[in-house]
């Protein structure tokens, strides 16, 4: 095989969708001919991590299945800002019915597609991080232990942002939402608490199991792809960083979600058959208050006076993923 | 066929007979019969072409049968109580996005207190939630209802429920006369969804809808059920011609030309009214019933037609509106709303209690005589009530209301009757 090497511009990413490269080396964003699934003209906010990776993980996932797709879509932000009556951005067979029960309708679904012998046309479920964690967790459960034939998508901003920013069980620690004020002795989300959905969802012992980040487009097209080489219950969690509810810079989502893998704090890896087969190492390791500082959320960390033992305790629970997931080059055995 | 069956054996084989696609079970008493039976056909091979789903819950049970019939299968689920009040939400969804799913709610009480038995509190909780609600009087019926369901809910694209007694219908061994699959798929053809999920014809469904135009929305749901109104009878007529009996329909009157009392009702207690007419008849009292088939929608010309003769009218019904009294009364009343007949609330056979000839011919009596109150609770233990509510004011702790009444009765349900 040959062997051609590729100058990147925007060195020290991975986002580059490059359009330098192999016709079968670019990424599916890169391609003149991507199906545009979430359509532009919606209504997200500028720099929303949440429309950004839809719109990668979809476009992927009509590139893996010849464009044979429909999607289920729990209530929230994708929902919303994809679907104000009459418009809608969505170029793929799409349903939303409710909050809570998105992997369930998904189910339905695939059993329809089987019994008309359309099981050329794949599924994916997609909800927020409220609509995964908490409330439709019941449904997300049950469809991964019937082991559907679903791809389950959760976005995660880490709260409710479509109702204004409150608390979900994928909040974190020391994190200011609108319930988890930032007053009081211990201001934001109380540490100790929380869902870690990835380990729970490798419980299940389904096929495919992944976390993802928007700043790292081709590892997340990849990773949809690969899903779909898979039949029965799939799993990928999407750090997807919300401007508005984290209260950093539009310009920021790629950034801040970069920080997140960078510290340690967001995991990055793939599963399969129950087993980690691969984990996106840290590049140039920094410290948790990198990635906290440039968000609101966590101002209280820092001013009026730093509260240097709520980051420390922050970096800890980096620490202790790069530990556990091998981050880190020096800890990879 | 002619057969001696159990009544949710009965309904599982006329259902496996439409031949749904998707099924989803979940357990709840009384409806458990039924989806047992068509899970062990679609295991065994018997049904064909369907996929049988044991969810985790009733919520998800409703909302894998509204992604199925999205995507075009004909879906059916079955459930009762506490279950049909966990898929609510769902319930309503199915509704507002137009999918003729197909459930039989086996009507059971609701708590608190857990109750197993027979009433009609969950589908009437569930009136106004956009489906089309059926009323079976006999196994016969309930069987027949669930052909005619598929039937109405697919052409109008809207979901039925079809309602029948908890454990007095689903647990009872009847004769009941069984079709062929040959006259079903007479009856009721494949289903052509009005909407799908299909690649080759992406739709968005289920978007968020404003003030623009969410009044429309819920007024062609409306419409929608009163084209039901429409085509019900009909069908019950056409289903006579091949199957050769009567069943469905809006209402059915009995001995009621002539009658100054009638008494309407909805369900199986429709034949211990009827055999108590029967013997009053025998005495010459001049009375007769309407049996309500389609609650909902309310078939508001026929019920006014049906009642016009009656100088007045007693509803029996197994479902109380707390703080107000009576539902079908209700409902009755605005069918009576220019007439100045007196309407009576019978509240009967909450939670499953005996409703005997014996009480029902006494509290028809009292309506002859001009002494039945407007609403009355047939058979309650009046002295029971009152010693707890006499409790309640003197002993602030007084304790769980239920089972401070239990202490009261004595063993539970020795005193029937
Ligand atoms: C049963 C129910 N409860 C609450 C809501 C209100 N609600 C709608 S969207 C939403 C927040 C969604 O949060 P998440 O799932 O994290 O998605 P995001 O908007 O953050 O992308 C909430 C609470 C609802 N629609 N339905
Ligand atoms: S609130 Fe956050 S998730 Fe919602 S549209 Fe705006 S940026 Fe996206
Ligand atoms: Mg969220």
């Amino acid at each position: 095989m040959s062997f051609q090497p590729v100058k990147f511009y925007q060195t020290g990413t991975f986002t580059v969708g490059n359009r330098l490269l192999p016709d079968a080396e670019r990424s599916v964003q890169a391609n003149m001919r991507r199906t545009n699934s979430l359509n532009s003209g919606h209504r997200a906010c500028q720099g929303c991590g949440e429309a950004l990776g839809a719109r990668y993980a979809i476009d992927a996932a009509m590139n893996a299945t010849g464009n044979r797709l429909v999607a289920a879509n729990a209530t929230g932000c994708l929902e919303v800002f994809s679907t104000p009556y009459p418009e809608t951005s969505w170029q793929i067979p799409w349903i939303h019915s409710l909050f809570g029960n998105t992997a369930a309708v998904a189910t339905g679904i695939a059993a329809a597609l089987k019994v008309k012998a359309k099981s050329d046309v794949r599924v994916i479920a997609q909800g927020g991080d409220g609509g995964t964690t908490d409330i439709g967790f019941g449904c997300l459960s049950g469809m991964f232990e019937r082991n559907d034939d679903v791809l389950y998508i959760c976005y995660d901003n880490e709260a409710y942002m479509n109702t204004g920013v409150q608390r979900s069980s994928a909040t974190p620690p020391a994190a200011r939402t609108a319930t988890t004020m930032a007053v009081g002795s211990e201001p934001g989300n109380p540490f100790g608490q929380g869902k870690n959905l990835p380990a729970i969802a490798l419980a299940h012992d389904i096929a495919y199991v992944a976390t993802a980040t928007v700043a790292e487009l081709r590892d997340l097209e990849a990773k949809v792809t690969r899903a779909m080489e898979f039949r029965g219950a799939r799993y990928i969690h999407i750090f997807v960083p919300c401007p508005l509810g984290w209260g950093h810079a539009s310009h920021d989502t790629i950034r801040i979600a970069r920080l997140a893998k960078e510290t340690g704090l967001f995991p990055v890896f793939e599963a399969e058959n129950g087993e980690i087969v691969s984990v996106s190492k840290i590049r140039h390791r920094l410290p948790v208050e990198e990635y906290l500082r440039p968000q609101k959320r966590f101002a209280h960390l820092f001013s009026p006076q730093p509260r240097a033992q709520v980051i420390a305790h922050l970096q800890a629970i980096a620490d202790r993923n790069i530990r556990k997931y091998g981050l880190c080059e020096e800890n990879a055995q | 066929m002619l057969k001696q069956t159990e009544g949710s054996h009965a309904v599982a084989e006329a259902v496996a007979l439409c031949r749904p696609e998707v099924i989803c079970a979940y357990p709840i008493s009384p409806q458990t019969h039924i989806v047992e039976a068509l899970g062990e056909m679609v295991k065994s091979g018997e049904l064909a072409n369907c996929e049988f789903i044991n969810v985790e819950s009733e919520f998800a049970a409703m909302s894998v049968a509204i992604g199925a019939s999205a995507a075009g299968a004909r879906a059916y689920t079955a459930t009762a109580s506490q279950g049909l009040l966990f898929m609510a939400e769902a319930v309503f969804n199915a509704s507002g996005l137009g999918l003729p799913i197909v459930m039989t709610v086996a009507n059971r009480a609701i708590g608190a207190p857990i109750n197993i038995w027979n009433d009609h509190s969950d589908t009437m909780s569930q009136r106004d939630c956009g489906w089309i609600q059926l009323f079976a009087e006999d196994n016969q019926e309930a069987l027949d209802l669930h052909i005619q369901a598929f039937r109405l809910g697919e052409e109008l694209s809207l979901p039925v429920m079809v309602c029948m007694d908890g454990f007095i219908l689903t647990h009872a061994y009847e004769r009941v006369d069984l079709p062929t699959a040959s006259q079903v798929d007479a009856y009721l053809p494949p289903y052509l969804p009005r909407q799908i999920l299909d690649p080759a014809e992406p739709v968005s469904i289920g978007a968020m809808v404003g003030p623009e135009a969410f009044m429309e929305v819920r007024y062609l749901a409306h419409a929608k059920q009163m084209q039901a109104l429409g085509l019900i009878p009909g069908y019950a007529e056409e289903f006579r011609s091949v199957f050769g009996r009567d069943s469905g329909g809006l209402v059915r009157a009995y001995r009621a030309e002539d009658a100054e009392t009638i008494v309407v009702a909805l369900g199986s207690v429709l034949g211990t009214i009827k055999d108590t007419i029967d013997e009053m008849r025998d005495q010459g009292a001049k009375i007769g019933a309407l049996g309500i088939t389609c609650f909902r929608p309310w078939p508001l010309a026929a019920v006014r037609a049906a009642l016009a003769g009656a100088k007045r009218v007693v509803v029996l019904e197994k479902s109380l509106a707390v703080g107000l009294g009576g539902i079908v009364s209700n409902n009755v009343r605005t069918a009576l709303a220019t007439q100045d007949t007196p309407v009576h609330t019978v509240i009967a056979g909450l939670g499953g209690r005996t409703i005997t000839r014996d009480s029902l011919r006494k509290a028809f009596a009292q309506a002859f005589a001009g002494r039945l109150e407007p609403l009355s609770f047939l058979d309650l233990d009046h002295a029971a009530v009152d010693r707890v509510l006499a409790r309640e004011r003197e002993v602030r702790r007084s304790g769980p209301i239920a089972e401070a009444l239990l202490r009261e009765r004595g063993v539970p349900g020795a005193r029937v009757g």
